[in-house]
């Protein structure tokens, strides 16, 4: 039939158009990063500095420093391997992790740059790999150590003076696993793994803690104590900003500005999409990104629910409504033809 | 003071005020389209849907929505996905009805340059429609900025630059559009009065004046066939209406539309509830930064087959090859010099003409996506040269075209 035939050709030149504008097109725009599942071995970090040796012997540079890096990161992350084979003992690592709750507790305050993060879901929120790092050698683990000449300079580097031996990393990580591992909700997840960086206004969260409600003096319209919550949140935001060369973004609608992949890999390995960046991996283990993502959902796609439901239903009327017209259409024309 | 008789029934009074069965007569039952035709004829119909739709959700937005370079970019993103109930399903509908008209004007324009509708009488029709095209262009650029996101700021930087017109430095014309050095608040609000009021409004009278202009010409058809309305109107009347070509609008040709209609209406509400994307760019839910420059700046696709005609060239000789664009399609009707109003498959070289253009036309738009390096670059640049080259071209093929 010839209408059938002309809606075909309407339709191909259409979804063609739509091909190269979209799929295509963003293909070529976007660098493709591969995605290693949230298991930290390291292979990522390791293939940046071979892409930098091949970069810098393209332009006759000297690769001295870097072929030093490639050996030190290969060595890193095969003992992190080595590692990761040790039996740790629960009881023996609770020992240990009275010296992390140094800096690691309820209410701790900027130090050197950010606020250490609670613990308190350590063992759901990170892959165990990747805690067997930081443990080590925080700055390699984050993907940072770029920015120190002495990894001990890193905010946490003193850890490394303080559990030393492999068995006792095990042991350690191996208390996280086992005690800090219950069940954690999308809020402490987003506040625990990103919180103290990012903000998300559209969620009331700041770097110091939720907003407040607000409670005005009504004699003079202002609120006191929002002023003082105010000025705590711009302090710590400054002690951020100075640490990591800009103030993070805030994540409110960071879901929709970014596609899946792009959060997934960045998240990963923050430097393979954005060389240079001063965010330091996080080491979120798969149940644990699942959980930012759903926080970061409810904060930027809030009405997903509602638009999976209704979707349907409005599709389902409109077939009605499609069949109405076409017996409509058919009535009318029968004396046409 | 005229005469009236005491009404018989809401009907006659309203008859003997507004003259309701006249217009009734004039606007529907005896107002005539040819009965050869296909569901293309019902894109008019199609857009005009998509526009009340972009209406109404528009009147809906426009509650809630801030105008202020501080709060623009949260009254769309927060206040109205968030806190507004169906907020964010007006909003999907805007955007993908914003992109979606793009899609179906320019079905309706190919449309026309296939069968020829521009042409001996239909002049008006054409260049009513071209207005239109352009007066939807300024509406969807200037809605464009409303939600101050990256793309909002970078876009509308990029595009009032056009004006400073190359090397004639006309930097107090982009001041003067901006209303500051850079887009900012100035900026902000006359664009937001551009899309609210004075653009709609323009819309809705060109609207007034593209059905008016079809009024005597009549709507084309399938085979190109000139037809004698009053005569086969008498025949339609005399109740030969298997035997008569023409057909009432109402509900004749009403009917077949709506089918179509609700057809684009699951297409369009697919589109609103699982592919919006495609209409609302990543890009732009980041918030206006004047700091930091986004890696890829593009218009909407719908733009970006003239986007290409300016980027391949030297910016001087890509202006006025970008100027050429702009106005080229309006002199479509007296640039055709063929004697003949037929589809394009009865004209011999016109035919290729059309194919080409509407192939070289995709091309441009896919280059004005991608990065303008490498293979993309020549390959825009050739794109560009063919579209101008087309239009040189025209005005002899279709002299020598022999009359059918």
């Amino acid at each position: 039939m010839r209408e059938l035939k002309i809606l075909a050709v309407v339709v191909v030149f259409t979804l063609i158009t739509y091909y190269l504008v979209e799929p295509f097109a963003h293909g070529q725009m976007h660098k493709h990063t591969e995605f290693n599942n949230f298991n930290y071995n390291g292979k990522s970090d390791i293939e940046e500095v071979e892409h930098k040796i091949a970069v810098a012997k393209a332009a006759n540079e000297p690769t001295e420093e870097l072929e030093k890096k490639l050996e030190e990161k290969k060595q890193f992350w095969a003992d992190v391997e080595k590692i990761a084979q040790l039996q740790g003992d629960v009881a023996a690592g609770e020992g240990t992790y009275a010296m992390c709750q140094g800096c690691h507790f309820e209410g701790a305050t900027n130090m050197g740059g950010v606020t250490p993060p609670s613990l308190e879901h350590a063992g759901s929120l990170y892959d165990k790999k990747y805690l067997i790092a930081l443990v080590k050698n925080p700055a390699m683990a984050m993907n940072v150590d770029h920015k120190f000449k002495d990894p001990a300079m890193h905010p946490m580097g003193a850890i490394m003076g303080m559990v030393t031996s492999d068995q006792d990393i095990a042991n350690v990580v191996a208390y996280l696993k086992a005690k800090k591992a219950g069940e954690v909700t999308s809020k402490e997840a987003f506040v625990e793994a990103c919180g103290r960086c990012h903000a998300d206004r559209y969620m009331k969260w700041t770097q110091v803690g939720f907003r407040p409600a607000a409670k005005e003096d009504i004699k003079t319209g202002k609120d006191i104590n929002m002023l003082k919550f105010e000025q705590k949140v711009a302090e710590e935001q400054k002690a951020v900003a100075e640490y990591m060369g800009k103030l993070p973004p805030d994540l409110s609608i960071i879901i929709r500005a970014r596609s899946e992949h792009f959060l997934k890999t960045f998240v990963e390995d923050p430097q393979s999409q954005l060389g240079g960046t001063a965010m330091p991996r996080t080491g979120l283990s798969k149940e644990g990104y699942e959980k930012v993502e759903e926080f970061l959902a409810d904060s930027g796609d809030a009405k997903r629910h509602e638009r999976a439901e209704l979707g349907p239903k409005v599709l389902i009327y409109l077939l009605i409504f499609a069949i109405f017209a076409y017996l409509w259409k058919k009535e009318v024309w029968r004396d046409l033809h | 003071m005229a005469h009236f008789t005491k009404a018989t029934s809401l009907h006659d009074w309203l008859n003997q005020r507004l003259a309701v069965d006249t217009l009734r007569r004039v606007l529907a039952k005896e107002y005539w389209i040819p009965k050869d035709i296909n569901f293309l004829w019902a894109m008019g119909m199609v857009l005009a849907i998509t526009f009340g739709l972009l209406l109404v959700s528009g009147i809906f937005l426009l509650m809630y929505y801030q105008p202020n370079v501080n709060l623009a970019f949260d009254s769309v993103n927060y206040t109205i996905m968030k806190e507004v109930e169906f907020g964010w399903l007006w909003r999907h509908i805007h955007g993908v009805a914003a992109s979606v008209v793009f899609l179906i004007i320019y079905i309706h324009m190919f449309t026309g340059i296939y069968y020829g509708s521009y042409k001996k009488g239909r002049e008006l029709i054409w260049i009513s429609g071209m207005l239109l095209f352009v007066t939807f262009s300024a509406e969807a650029f200037s809605g464009y900025m409303l939600p101050w996101g990256q793309m909002s700021y970078w876009a509308g930087m990029v595009i009032t630059n056009l004006f400073s017109l190359g090397d004639l430095h006309m930097n107090g014309l982009v001041e003067w559009i901006r209303g500051d050095y850079v887009p900012g608040q100035a900026f902000l609000n006359r664009f937001f009065m551009l899309h609210v009021l004075l653009l709609p409004l323009v819309i809705m009278a060109l609207i007034g004046l593209h059905f008016g202009t079809l009024r005597i010409p009549h709507v084309n058809n399938q085979e190109g066939e000139e037809i004698d309305f009053e005569e086969e109107a008498a025949k339609y009347k005399a109740g030969k209406k298997a035997e008569s070509k023409v057909i009432a609008f109402a509900n004749d040709f009403l009917a077949k539309d709506m089918f179509v209609v609700s057809v684009f209406l699951i297409f369009f509400f697919y589109l609103v509830f699982y592919h919006y994307d495609f209409a609302m760019d990543p890009v732009n839910f980041d918030p206006a930064d004047p700091l930091k420059t986004p890696a890829h700046i593009y218009p909407e696709w719908y733009f970006l087959w003239s986007y290409e005609i300016l980027r391949p060239f030297s910016t001087n000789v890509g202006l006025v090859a970008f100027g050429f664009a702009q106005v080229i399609f309006f002199l479509l009707p007296f640039l055709d010099k063929s004697p003949n109003a037929k589809p394009a498959h009865k004209r011999g070289l016109f035919k290729v003409w059309f194919w080409v253009m509407l192939v070289d036309m995709i091309i441009l738009t896919a280059m004005g996506k991608l990065p303008p390096e490498g293979i993309f670059s020549t390959i825009g640049l050739y794109a560009a040269l063919t579209f101008i080259g087309l239009w040189i071209i025209l005005p002899i093929i279709t002299k020598m075209e022999k009359e059918v």
